[in-house]
């Protein structure tokens, strides 16, 4: 393929990838109306779903911007877990059981878009929680600050005509007297015969004696456990168990069968957590930041480009496009990683925007001196982007080294893991790399299409005048 | 570089200014450092008194309490529980019913001890691995070692500016001023390695061996493009420190401060850096 080829097929490459993060980018619901004269035209466009299929694999993702607490309101928590008197061996699971007991409270309570995160901080074990929309701190802190309650109940007969409005706390109404207090702990294992995942209960000693209680009295019965009165398993009993080693088989898979496992730990083993950094954002400030950082972000962008166009004149115009480019792939990538958005977030980008620029002026000022020593338009383009090329790459790595220690993705616990200090972090580090490409394969193509010709006879014109 | 005088000056009047700022002012940390409470409230009933009458009766120190924007107060105290929150929150209630609660945020002491030790542990981290990257890009011990130096004044000037604004106009240091010290790291960087790597190309093209030449002309060279640079950013930042709200007001500043340090001390402070040490080590 021959270089004018080739900068064709980088050009379609171009439009194309701005074209889909037009798409990406479009509002959910955009209505237009047209009153022109006798013409009368309505029609609302719809932002078509991300929703298609490649061979048996169904791709439907949802492209909305997700906004971070800050900006959408909401309710932030962080505890301290109390890991003291846990065996070591246990505490991979115990955290595990941990996090899913209270992902489960929060589903009952119907809040979506919960981010719940377990970190180590130094020597300890810390649990975080988002719930945005949340208006209350107290009343999220009773959701998740009480410890959960199991508890094992036996079912009863009902008379005929009750049963078909009754409910499942009606059938399971006989308390066995058994709680997660007796439960010493839950896990998988496979049957030997069938090959099949199961899971095991093992309860303590006055577990043990209420357990062979219960089996007793509940033979070929039914047997119910909840969880904080929402009912998890009901397996039927099927012979006296009077070692304190209860197994409860049936169609698991191993997935399942763990999933149960952990139910139950966590009834069984809640690790004591205390709040030590409660926040509450109310929606009004944050949607009022949001605006603020965005007509500030426009209104640079503006400065910038006028700047560009000052400077540089037609050159400055085509990396003004560029920028264009550069944004929409920002909010695509923002929109399909999917990347939450922060106040400091907007600070990254905005500043990731100044930080792009850099890449044009370092190639332009070369483009200017190589035209300056008098070398063909169009050979001082491709130099200048070569040499330009070890300055930008130099320059860009300390600052993905940076971004690289402010956004910690390795959970180190020597560094913060503050959601406001990610937030920036990813914005800016996106956009360092996403300046490169822009500054480096788009900018440079759309100047071999569009500022070859004029530029290059305008470069020979001075050439001749010498 | 006649201007090295001159740089040295500027440089060391700043570096001062900063440390007096430092030594006598301190600094002003907020509760991400100290530990402690803030409520910011919304009312047109309530004023200043009211909110002081109320603590006082809830036997809650308000440590300070400030106004902004129209009839919305920032309160801040040093430790409070959730009940205790709500209590005063119902006290509130009786007097203005349409009381609105803008932000609420608790911050324990272990956390801002955390914060500090992290921080601290970052810039060193990031200043060692800077290091580590300059050196072995240009395979010698004076440039990376005016790079890192370089890169604490300009964390020392930032630190400072803060001082001085904390004292003035309250600027408070939280946990995004840490995020912005270390972008002034980077950015810092940013622009005296395109400066190295002009110096590195002429020497190769040149044959140049004074040291002194090589800069003078590197810098003549990269000049706009430094400048250019930095408006650009600075364009995004000033905008942002004008119309962006209270919220990042005083984290845009300090990126500001610290880009238009990195700017600077790329060429006043690395650049004679280099030289000087060029110099030193051909004495001996």
């Amino acid at each position: 393929m021959n270089q004018a080829k080739k900068t064709y097929r980088n050009f379609w490459i171009i439009i194309g990838i701005a074209f889909i993060s037009i798409l990406i980018n479009f509002p959910q619901k955009l209505p237009i109306k047209i009153n022109f004269g006798k013409i009368n035209w309505e029609h609302t466009f719809y932002r078509p779903g991300l929703n298609f299929k490649l061979g048996n694999i169904n791709f439907n993702k949802n492209v909305d911007l997700k906004y971070g607490l800050d900006l959408a309101g909401g309710v932030s928590l962080v505890f301290n877990i109390d890991t003291t008197n846990i065996k070591p061996e246990n505490l991979s699971t115990a955290l595990e059981s941990l996090k899913s007991n209270i992902e489960r409270r929060i589903n009952l309570f119907g809040v979506s878009e919960t981010n719940i995160q377990i970190n180590k901080e130094q020597n300890q074990y810390r649990l975080k929680v988002e719930l945005p929309g949340i208006t209350n701190v107290s009343d999220a802190v009773k959701l998740i600050g009480t410890t959960a309650q199991l508890s094992f109940k036996g079912e009863v007969a009902l008379p005929p005509e009750a049963t078909e409005s009754a409910t499942f706390q009606d059938v399971f109404s006989k308390d066995t007297g058994l709680n997660g207090s007796h439960l010493r702990q839950s896990s998988v294992q496979i049957n030997p015969t069938n090959s099949q995942p199961e899971v095991k209960l093992e309860f303590n000693e006055e577990g043990t004696k209420l357990f062979a209680q219960a089996s007793k009295e509940f033979l070929n019965k039914r047997i119910a456990i909840f969880i904080d009165d929402y009912p998890i398993t009901y397996p039927t009993v099927q012979n006296e168990i009077t070692d304190g080693v209860a197994v409860i088989s049936g169609n698991f898979d191993s997935k399942s069968a763990k999933e149960l496992s952990v139910q139950l730990n966590a009834g069984a083993l809640p690790l004591p957590i205390s709040l030590i950094q409660p926040s509450q954002i109310g929606a009004t400030l944050g949607q009022d930041s949001l605006n603020k950082g965005l007509f500030a972000g426009v209104v640079g962008l503006i400065i910038v480009s006028l700047f560009m166009i000052a400077n540089y004149g037609k050159l400055g115009f085509i990396a003004d496009i560029g920028l264009i480019i550069y944004g929409l792939i920002t909010l695509t990538l923002y929109r399909l990683i999917p990347v939450t958005l922060t106040f400091p977030g907007i600070v990254g980008f905005i500043l990731s925007i100044g930080m792009a620029v850099d890449s044009n002026i370092l190639i332009f000022e070369r483009i200017k001196e190589e035209t300056r020593r008098g070398r063909d338009w169009n050979v001082a383009l491709e130099t200048s982007f070569g040499r330009a090329w070890d300055s930008i790459k130099d320059a860009n790595t300390c600052a993905i080294i940076t971004g690289l220690i402010l956004f910690n993705p390795f959970n180190w616990s020597f560094l913060s893991t503050s959601g406001m200090i990610r937030g920036f972090a990813i914005t800016l580090l996106l956009g360092i790399i996403i300046g490169i490409f822009t500054g480096v394969f788009v900018t440079r193509n759309l100047l071999r299409v569009f500022a070859k010709e004029k530029l290059s006879v305008k470069a020979n014109k001075l050439k001749a005048n010498h | 570089m006649k201007f090295r005088p001159l740089f040295t000056i500027i440089s060391l009047i700043f570096i001062t200014g900063s440390i007096f700022s430092i030594i006598f002012w301190g600094f002003k940390p907020s509760i991400d450092f100290t530990g402690g409470a803030i409520w910011e409230l919304s009312s047109t009933k309530i004023n200043g008194n009211n909110f002081k009458e109320i603590f006082s009766k809830n036997q809650i120190e308000l440590k300070e309490i400030n106004s902004f924007g129209n009839n919305n107060y920032i309160l801040k105290f040093n430790d409070i529980t959730i009940a205790q929150k709500d209590a005063l929150n119902n006290n509130l209630k009786e007097i203005d019913t349409d009381l609105k609660e803008l932000k609420f945020e608790s911050v324990g002491a272990t956390l801002g001890r955390e914060l500090v030790e992290k921080t601290i542990f970052a810039i060193i981290l990031t200043s060692l691995f800077l290091f580590l990257f300059i050196g072995r890009r240009f395979r010698d011990f004076s440039f990376g070692t005016s790079a890192v130096l370089a890169m604490l004044h300009d964390t020392l000037i930032l630190m400072g500016s803060f001082s001085f604004l904390g004292h003035f106009f309250g600027a408070e240091l939280n946990s995004l001023f840490v995020t912005a010290v270390l972008t002034t790291l980077s950015s810092s960087v940013h622009d005296t390695v395109v400066t190295f790597d002009r110096i590195r190309e002429l020497k190769r093209q040149t044959y140049q061996l004074d040291w002194v030449k090589l800069s003078n002309q590197a810098v003549t060279e990269t000049l706009t493009r430094s400048i250019n640079n930095s408006m650009t950013i600075i364009f995004m930042l000033t905008s942002l420190v004008f119309l962006g709200g209270d919220t990042t007001r005083w984290f845009a500043t300090a990126l500001l401060i610290g880009v238009i340090c990195g700017t600077y001390s790329s060429i006043g402070v690395a650049i004679p850096l280099v030289i000087f040490f060029k110099k030193h080590t051909k004495k001996k």
